[in-house]
C-alpha cells in the first residue's frame, strides 16, 4: 500500500478511533453501566463520575507507560543482562558497567559532555539574555527577534549542513568557501584548518551549532521575564542613579533569577540528549564522541544492547536531578 | 522610559550596532547555505558564497572561430566573430593572446598572432583577425580575457534534487515519507492529550496531583533509554520498523509535553465558564468538546507546531523505529546525513537538499511565530 494512502488511512482511523473510544465509552458509562434514572440515579450519577476521568485519561496513560516509563525500567534491566546466542537473556550483574567503564570512548563521552553541560547552557542563556536586553526597547527588536529565534525550525541535521559550510576549508592558496577559513587568511592566518578535525577544539565547534540553535530559545523566555518586571523596581534605581548596567546587572537579572534557571536546566536537558549534530557532523570521531551517539554505536554498529542500555542508564541519572528538582517545583507551584 | 542605553545617545547607538552584528552573525550561516543552493557546483567550489551576490571578475580562455571560417576581403584574409560564441557576453577589461601574458592588451588595441596575423577585441567581445596570408591550421587562437561577470544563480540544483527521480541525490520520496510520517505523529496525539487535560485540569479525582507530577517527571526522560526497549517490543508485537511504529512511538514521545501544555492552558480558563455549563446539565463530554476545545485553541496550535517541527526534524526515532534495510522509508533528515557521507564535497547538492528539508519549518515557523512563542512560555516548567 501507498504509505500516502496508509497515512491518511491512519490519521482516519487514529482520529476517529480516538473520537470513538470516548464518545462511545462515554455513552456506555452514561446510559448503560450507570444510568442517570430509577432508583439510584444518585449514586449512579457519583459512580460515573468517578470513573469517567479514568475514561479520559487511559490512552494517554497507556501511551505514557508503554512509551516512557516502562522503557526506563526495561533499560535498567537490560543494563544488567547479556543477551545469550540463539535468544534470550542471563543475568550479568554489573558486567556491562563494568566494560563500559573500562573503555576509553566511554570517558571521551563523558569528558565531552561535561564540556557540552557547561559551555552551551552557559552560552546560549548568556546570549539569550544579552540579545533579550538588547532588543527591548529599540523599533526594530521584533526582527531582530524573530531572525535569531529562526535557528529553531531548523533540524539539528540541517544546522549540521549550514555549519559544516562555514567550516570548510580548501587549500590555503585556494579561493575559500568556508567563512571561518576566509575570515582566518583574511586576518593574516597563513594555514587553513580543517576545523572539525582539530581534537578536543572541534568539541567547541560543534557546540556552537546548538548554542546557534538554542539562543532564541533562551531568548524567547528572558525576553518575557524581562517584560514581567515591575517598573517601578527599575525607576527607582534610576532615580538612585545606579548607570545601566548596575540596573541590569543588580536590579534584573536577580528579579528574573528563577527563569534564568528554568531555561539553563531546559538547555542542560537538550544538551544531554543530544545526537544528531554529533551524529551528522563527526559521528565521534576525532576525540568528539558524546554518550547519546556513544549509546548509538553501541546499540547499532556493534549490537550490543547491555552495554547501550548501560550507558542510557547514565544519561538518564544525570538527568535524574533536574527531573526532582521540575517535579518539587510543579507541586509546589500546584499547592 | 528606562532602558539600559537611558538617553545617551553614544549607548544607544553601541546597543543598535551590536543588535546589527548578532543578527548578522545569526542569519549569515543560513543564508550561506541558502545562496549556494543556487550556485552551480564549479562556483561554489571556485568562490566563497559570499563574492556571488557582488559581480565577480574572472579570467577566461576562449577561442576564436576555425581558420575556415576565413573569407578574403581587399587582399586580406579576415576572421570576424565575437569572441563568447553565444555564451554569456561580459564586458572585457583587459585580454590577451599569451598564457603568460593574459592581461597584456586594452580593448580595441591590436596584437600580433604567433603564427602569423593580427587580432583586434573589443570590449563586447567583438574580435577581428587580419593577416596578409591565408589563415592555416584547425582550430582558432587562444584568446585570454578578463571580464566582469554579473551574479549568476540557477535552479537547477532544485530540479535535480527534487524531479530527477532516478537520480541518487533526489529528494522527492524522502519528502512524502517524512510528510507521511509527521501530520499523523502530530494530530493524533493531540487529540488523546487533550482528553487527558480536561480531566487533569477540571476533574476531580483520586491520585490526579500524583499523575500530574508523572506527567512532568515524564517531560525530561530522555529518549534514549526508550529505545532498545521499544524496538525490542515492536519486534516482538509484530509492528517491526515501519510507519505504524513511528507514529506510535512518536505519539508517545509527544504526550508529556502535550499534557503538560494543554493542562496548564486549560487550567487558566475560568472556572464560572464550566460551572455554569455543568449547573447547566451538560454532560462533561459536552463540556469538552463544545467549550474546552474550542477555547483551546492557542494551545493546541502551539502543540501542533512543536510536535509539527520535531517529527519534521527528527533523525533518532525514524532511524530507530522507521528506516529498514529495503531503503524506501528513509527521511530527508537520514537522506541528508547519507549524501554528508557519499557527497561530502558536493555542495550544490548538500545545499538543496538541506534547504528542501529547511524550507517547510521554516514556512511554518514564520506563519505562526505567535503560537510558537506562547507554547515555549507556557511549556518551561516554571
Amino acid at each position: 500500500m501507498n504509505p500516502a494512502i496508509q497515512g491518511l488511512l491512519t490519521i482516519v482511523i487514529g482520529v476517529s478511533g480516538c473520537v470513538g473510544y470516548f464518545y462511545l465509552s462515554n455513552q456506555f458509562l452514561d446510559k448503560v453501566l450507570f444510568p442517570a434514572r430509577g432508583p439510584n440515579a444518585g449514586r449512579n450519577i457519583n459512580c460515573a463520575n468517578m470513573i469517567r476521568p479514568w475514561l479520559f485519561l487511559l490512552p494517554a496513560i497507556l501511551a505514557l507507560g508503554v512509551y516512557l516509563a516502562y522503557p526506563v525500567f526495561e533499560t535498567l534491566r537490560l543494563s544488567l543482562t547479556d543477551r545469550v546466542a540463539g535468544g534470550g537473556y542471563e543475568w550479568a550483574g554489573f558486567d556491562n558497567y563494568s566494560q563500559m567503564l573500562a573503555e576509553p570512548k566511554f570517558w571521551e563521552a563523558m569528558r565531552n559532555n561535561m564540556l557540552w553541560l557547561i559551555v552551551v547552557p552557559a552560552m546560549s542563556t548568556g546570549f539569550g539574555l544579552l540579545v533579550a536586553q538588547l532588543t527591548d526597547r529599540i523599533r526594530w527588536g521584533n526582527v531582530a527577534k524573530s531572525l535569531i529565534f529562526m535557528p529553531m525550525a531548523i533540524s539539528f541535521v540541517g544546522a549540521s549542513v549550514i555549519w559544516k559550510l562555514v567550516y570548510d576549508a580548501r587549500p590555503p592558496d585556494q579561493d575559500q568557501i568556508g567563512v571561518l577559513n576566509a575570515i582566518y587568511i583574511f586576518f593574516g592566518g597563513t594555514e587553513t584548518h580543517t576545523w572539525l578535525t582539530l581534537p578536543f577544539w572541534n568539541n567547541f565547534f560543534l557546540m556552537i551549532v546548538l548554542v546557534w540553535i538554542q539562543t532564541g530559545f533562551a531568548m524567547v523566555i528572558l525576553s518575557a521575564a524581562l517584560r514581567g518586571i515591575p517598573e517601578e523596581t527599575i525607576e527607582a534605581a534610576i532615580l538612585d542613579g545606579a548607570n545601566p548596567f548596575q540596573i541590569f546587572f543588580k536590579i534584573k537579572v536577580p528579579q528574573i533569577k528563577t527563569t534564568i534557571m528554568v531555561v539553563w536546566t531546559t538547555i542542560t536537558i537538550v544538551v544531554l540528549k543530544v545526537f544528531d549534530i554529533v551524529f551528522a557532523m563527526t559521528n565521534g570521531q576525532w576525540e568528539t564522541q558524546v554518550l547519546a551517539n556513544y549509546m548509538y554505536d553501541k546499540m547499532f554498529r556493534a549490537n550490543d544492547w547491555g552495554v547501550g542500555s548501560a550507558s542510557a542508564m547514565v544519561i538518564m541519572l544525570l538527568v535524574t536531578p533536574i527531573l526532582i528538582w521540575n517535579v518539587r517545583n510543579a507541586r509546589k507551584e500546584m499547592q | 522610559m528606562s532602558d539600559i542605553a537611558g538617553t545617551r545617545p553614544a549607548l544607544r547607538w553601541v546597543v543598535h550596532a551590536s543588535v546589527v552584528l548578532l543578527v548578522v552573525l545569526w542569519v549569515f550561516p543560513t543564508l550561506g547555505l541558502l545562496i549556494s543552493s543556487f550556485r552551480t557546483g564549479d562556483q561554489i567550489a571556485s568562490s566563497g558564497w559570499w563574492r556571488a551576490l557582488f559581480p565577480s571578475e574572472q579570467n577566461l580562455t576562449l577561442r576564436a572561430a576555425a581558420p575556415e571560417t576565413q573569407v578574403l576581403q581587399d587582399g586580406l584574409y579576415v576572421i570576424e566573430g565575437n569572441i563568447f560564441d553565444g555564451e554569456r557576453a561580459s564586458d572585457i577589461s583587459r585580454w590577451g593572446v599569451n598564457s603568460r601574458a593574459i592581461d597584456a592588451f586594452a580593448p580595441g588595441e591590436k596584437a600580433e598572432l604567433r603564427r602569423g596575423g593580427t587580432i583586434t577585441v573589443q570590449a563586447n567581445g567583438d574580435y577581428r583577425m587580419e593577416n596578409t596570408e591565408e589563415f592555416s591550421g584547425k582550430r582558432g587562437p587562444r584568446v585570454f580575457v578578463t571580464t566582469t561577470l554579473p551574479p549568476e544563480f540557477t535552479f537547477e540544483n532544485y530540479a535535480h534534487v527534487l524531479f530527477n527521480a532516478n537520480s541518487s541525490d533526489s529528494m522527492g520520496k524522502a519528502f512524502f515519507n517524512t510528510l507521511t510520517v509527521t501530520i499523523p505523529a502530530t494530530i493524533i496525539p493531540i487529540l488523546v492529550a487533550a482528553f487527558a487535560a480536561y480531566a487533569l485540569a477540571w476533574m476531580d479525582f483520586p491520585g490526579r496531583a500524583l499523575l500530574i507530577a508523572a506527567v512532568v517527571g515524564l517531560l525530561v526522560v530522555p529518549l534514549q533509554l526508550a529505545l532498545i526497549p521499544l524496538l525490542k517490543l515492536h519486534l516482538n508485537i509484530g509492528i517491526g520498523k515501519g510507519y505504524l511504529g513511528v507514529w506510535m512511538a512518536h505519539t508517545g514521545f509527544g504526550m508529556p509535553l502535550a499534557i503538560y501544555l494543554l493542562r496548564n492552558y486549560m487550567a487558566g480558563l475560568p472556572r464560572d465558564l464550566i460551572e455554569n455549563a455543568r449547573v447547566d446539565g451538560a454532560t462533561e463530554f459536552q463540556i469538552f468538546t463544545k467549550l474546552i476545545l474550542p477555547l483551546s485553541f492557542p494551545a493546541l496550535a502551539s502543540f501542533a507546531i512543536f510536535q509539527f517541527l520535531w517529527t519534521w526534524n527528527d533523525l533518532l526515532v525514524a532511524k530507530v523505529f522507521l528506516i529498514d534495510a529495503s531503503g524506501q522509508t528513509t527521511v530527508m533528515t537520514n537522506r541528508i546525513v547519507e549524501l554528508l557521507g557519499t557527497r561530502g564535497g558536493n555542495w550544490e547538492i548538500l545545499a538543496t537538499a538541506a534547504f528542501v528539508s529547511i524550507a517547510v519549518p521554516l514556512a511554518v515557523f514564520f506563519a505562526m511565530q505567535k503560537y510558537l512563542v506562547r507554547g515555549l512560555l507556557a511549556g518551561s516548567v516554571k
